[in-house]
């Protein structure tokens, strides 16, 4: 319970290395070693989703991934998301949507609406509000209801899709 | 002519603005409780029964205490010596009894969960390494689980100084009820109703820093919580620390539903311990702790009846409740509330003459259950509307013309019911009507009867409620509660010409800080960006009760309301004497003090409030501005001010699986004047799908030896993006008369009134099956298929 490891990875944009104890899960050593505390412990063992983070790319739960399993990774939060303003029209929308109430969930929920969007990001393809509800069903939040989500979501899709038409319009 | 509030150009109250607050918490700049670090903090984590019922034979700490970086290790005795015991009764729930409640368990553990030993240390994960550790000694008493069982004569007695397990008993009658049972021409239905226990699941769980600085003998409580002001004197009370030297502070709070409005023994021992060690001590639950340790919910059995008349009219209602509440009733606001607002509010809708109740509290073996969003009102809405739509079948009428026949009539107000609840300025009769063409009531019906014939099972589910909100000193102060029912609100003018406001009533998301801002604005004639609201923090904001049974607008907003017009009233003489005029011409408008009939700005707020504040000596010796102002309100002329809605449900159920598909929900409700209709919407559709969890999915399963089966989110189950419908949500407005503004609550009434429409869906979709009627909650595809008859 006592060995340490050393880790260097890539955390929202800066190299960072750190030595930790072996058992730190990625969330703790994101909150508590870095002080980037908007992802939450929600249930810490992979069911709620407050927790998830982007791991080389992909959202990952924060609480099932060890520290020591990012090392050599690129790992972005929310607090890296919000400054690149890779997500800052997701945020929006969530913001005129009231797609958010106590605020515990909602890093989590965006990492996982641009996760989709992101898979999406093909000419024409908009995900429909049942594919929505789909991908956000490992995220929970006990305070809309999720149909503001949902809203938030599907908004963002089609404006994505409509500059993604726009832009193919004008190369062609 | 004088602008009123409502006639300005920009109106904000009425606006669905976004939350200005909301935008940092889209960020992850959030600041909940266990973001906070501070200088030399420790970490608490505790060693809780793993028996529902044990005496403690011994608590061995030896080795725990061996480990480095354990810093103190506290039992029940220890706690017991600095922290003196609470008892959860208020005086007005006639001969309610519940023995005193330590922090941590004294001899006696009565609850799988109970916290029985706190270990600290300089990590959470050190501090759980050594509970592991702890070695304590127990001898397993018989578990008192199943509520009416506990009643026998012979049950085991849960606390040796009681008589029985009975917590409290309260009966109830008005009217010739047993006449009207027994008249001939009367139709009677009977149904046993029976509501599982389910629990908040706040997504941030329970969360504690106590903070003590020993040289001022001053203790700080962050807190993740809706009731600042009442903490702190249950702090106060119960650690020996001078009122006034306990500071509660609650930034921002992860979900709280009620859950985070009692008192948990781990956090009084938090403070404790802080206290004791001279450092900051942090306690976070993790979720098992959560599932056995936050308060649970309903958990009601309930023998219901009805009776109608020849021509359909409701005569009679009859309950008989019996309610587990674990084995304490919770401080300080008892855990007989939610029986008595069963009691209180089964049948609130319609216009009937006798009714009888029973209520049994009881005494148990389970984690402790208490007050929950719509406290209650769940229970009185399903029992009432069940037995409505057994009416409708037995009498062969359409569910919603019975309804129609019975509701209380709109212009029938003030009147009040068989119980002696008062209403005024409902709309019973306008939100149904308004429901039945929202939902195309005849078009789904016919939709209905077409899927039934192709052998696909829908059901309509019909609601009408009421909610109460806006509670005056009748629910807790009037009882010995340290409980506010009043709030109060400051709003000040700065040097820039900004307004700050504070208010006693908390944000946990609905949008409370948004509101008094909006309020503000509109008053004072400013943008909502020159409004800065402080809410949470007893050392800053006025004295009052914070957030709960659906009062932070009415309240809360009213509260605000009177506050900001009395600053601008000030504002408005001050400006008289600037410009050598009378007040009475002027008004606010752009961040300006305006000519009332041209609207031509005269001076800035700005320059107004540097001529107060940095050249005095320009106003006559004679002018004390004054530019802050703090009014309180509470409701004086009427107990509560409730609220009505009309709500319905659509369901398809899979005779094969016992599943249902929600296919659509409406809600009409009646909030009175609607200070931010998204957020309203938000808030009803939250509550609707906290309704629907508990109508289909939550239950905190328990074995017979009382211990918790599916205490994980694993195999609790809640509801989940996938399975809710979209909701859809129309408005009557009827202003309450109590306040000005006119803005009644709007927190609980979709958890009030979704679980009673989902019931009725489920049970019009089964009905021509000549299935068994549902009337367990949740109803689990177990119980659907056994209501079916195809499993046993």
């Amino acid at each position: 319970m006592t060995g340490t490891v050393t880790i260097s990875l890539r955390l929202n944009g800066e190299a960072v290395t750190a030595t930790l104890p072996a058992r730190m899960p990625l969330v703790d050593f994101l909150r508590e070693t870095m002080g980037l505390t908007g992802a939450h412990v929600g249930c810490a063992h992979g069911v709620c989703g407050a927790c998830t983070v982007r791991v080389d790319g992909a959202a990952v739960r924060g609480c099932l991934m060890l520290a020591a399993q990012a090392d050599g990774s690129v790992v972005d939060t929310i607090e890296g998301l919000t400054e690149s303003g890779a997500i800052a029209d997701l945020q929006d929308a969530f913001h005129r949507h009231n797609a958010v109430q106590c605020g515990y969930c909602a890093p989590g929920m965006l990492i996982t609406a641009a996760d989709l969007l992101d898979r999406e990001a093909v000419p024409d393809r908009v995900p429909d509000r049942a594919e929505i509800r789909d991908h956000i069903s490992g995220n929970y939040c006990r305070c809309t209801g999720y149909q503001a989500i949902v809203d938030a979501i599907a908004e963002v899709a089609t404006t994505r899709a409509d500059a993604r038409a726009t832009k193919q319009g004008d190369t062609a | 002519m004088t602008l009123s509030a409502y006639d300005r150009p920009v109106s904000y109250i009425g606006a669905s603005v976004p939350r200005p607050n909301a935008t940092r918490l889209l960020q992850g700049r959030g600041r909940y409780v266990d973001d906070k670090v501070l200088p030399r903090m420790v970490h608490a984590a505790f060693v809780r029964s793993p028996h529902a019922h044990a005496r403690i034979l011994s608590i061995d700490t030896a080795a725990a205490r061996a480990l480095p970086g354990v810093v103190a290790i506290y039992d029940g005795a220890d706690m017991a010596k600095v922290i003196t015991p609470w008892v959860g009764v208020l005086t007005h729930l006639s001969g309610m009894r519940s023995p005193p409640q330590p922090a941590l368990a004294l001899g006696v553990t009565h609850w799988q969960g109970e916290p029985v030993v706190m270990v600290i240390a300089h990590s959470r994960a050190v501090a759980e390494d050594a509970a592991a550790i702890v070695d304590v000694d127990y001898a397993v008493l018989p578990a008192v689980c199943d509520m009416e069982t506990a009643l026998a004569p012979d049950a085991p007695r849960i606390h040796p100084s009681l008589d029985s397990n009975l917590c409290w008993e309260r009966k109830f009658e008005a009217g010739a009820v047993d006449a009207a049972f027994a008249d001939p021409a009367a139709t009677v239905v009977e149904r046993q109703f029976i509501f599982g226990r389910h629990t908040g699941v706040t997504l941030e769980p329970r969360a504690v820093i106590g903070d003590y600085d020993p040289s001022e003998d001053r203790l700080t409580m962050h807190y993740s919580g809706q009731a600042p002001h009442m903490m702190q004197s249950v702090v106060s009370r119960h650690l020996g620390v001078p009122e006034a030297r306990v500071r509660v502070v609650a930034e921002d709070v992860g979900g709280s539903f009620g859950i985070k409005i009692h008192t948990y023994g781990d956090e009084i021992a938090t403070l404790a311990a802080a206290k004791l060690l001279k450092r900051p001590v942090k306690f976070v639950a993790d979720r098992l702790e959560s599932f056995l340790s936050d308060i649970h919910a309903r958990d009601h059995r309930i023998s219901a009846r009805a009776a109608v008349d020849a021509d359909g009219r409701l005569t009679a209602v009859e309950i008989d409740d019996v309610t587990g509440i674990g084995p304490y009733s919770v401080y300080p606001r008892s855990s007989g509330i939610e029986g008595n607002q069963v009691v209180n509010l089964t049948g609130a809708p319609y216009d009937f003459p006798a009714y009888r109740a029973r209520l049994r509290v009881v005494f148990q073996n389970k984690t402790p259950m208490c007050q929950y969003r719509a406290v209650g009102h769940p229970i009185a809405v399903a029992v009432m509307e069940g037995l409505m739509d057994d009416l409708a079948t037995a009498t062969g009428r359409d569910p919603a013309d019975l309804r129609r026949m019975n509701l209380r009539r709109d212009d029938s107000y003030p009147a009040a019911s068989p119980q002696g609840m008062r209403f005024a300025d409902l709309s019973h009769q306008q939100c149904m009507e308004k429901l039945l063409v929202l939902m195309d009531y005849d078009a789904l019906k016919a939709e209905r009867d077409a899927m039934r014939a192709r052998g696909i099972h829908r059901g309509i589910g019909l609601v009408s409620m009421v909610e109460v909100t806006n509670p005056s000193p009748m629910f807790y102060g009037v009882g010995g509660a340290p409980i506010a029912a009043q709030d109060g609100a400051t709003a000040r003018l700065d040097a820039s010409g900004a307004v700050h406001v504070a208010n006693s009533v908390t944000e946990q998301g609905q949008g409370t800080e948004t509101i008094l801002a909006q309020i503000t604005a509109e008053v004072m004639g400013v943008t909502m960006a020159d409004v800065h609201v402080t809410t949470g923090d007893t050392a800053t904001v006025p004295y009052g009760g914070g957030t709960w049974a659906s009062r932070g607008a009415g309240i809360g907003g009213e509260a605000m309301f009177q506050a900001a017009r009395a600053l601008r009233d000030q504002v408005l003489e001050v400006a008289g004497v600037i410009l050598q005029t009378t007040p009475a011409t002027l008004t606010l408008a752009g961040g300006a003090v305006v000519d009332a009939a041209t609207g031509a700005e005269r001076i800035t707020l700005r320059d107004l409030a540097r001529t107060v504040y940095y050249r005095g000596n320009e106003l006559p010796p004679g002018l004390k501005p004054e530019l802050i102002a703090t009014r309180h309100y509470r409701v004086t002329d009427y107990p509560f001010v409730f609220t009505n809605g009309a709500m319905a449900s659509y369901v398809e159920v899979d005779t094969d699986t016992g599943m249902v598909t929600l296919l659509g929900h409406w809600v009409v409700e009646d909030v009175g004047t609607i200070l931010n209709e998204k957020l309203v919407d938000e808030q009803i559709r939250g509550g609707v799908v906290q309704g629907i969890g508990g109508a289909l999915y939550e239950e905190c399963i328990y074995s017979d030896d009382g211990q918790m089966q599916n205490a994980t989110m694993a195999d609790y189950l809640v509801p989940m993006a996938g399975e809710m419908p979209d909701i859809v949500i129309a408005h009557v407005c009827t202003p309450t008369r109590t306040s000005e503004l006119g803005a009644k609550g709007a927190g609980e009434a979709g958890t009030a009134g979704a679980p009673a429409a989902v019931m009725n869906a489920v049970n019009d979709a089964l009905r021509p099956l000549g299935a068994a009627l549902l009337s367990q909650m949740p109803m689990t595809p177990e119980r659907i298929l056994r209501a079916l008859g195809t499993v046993d």
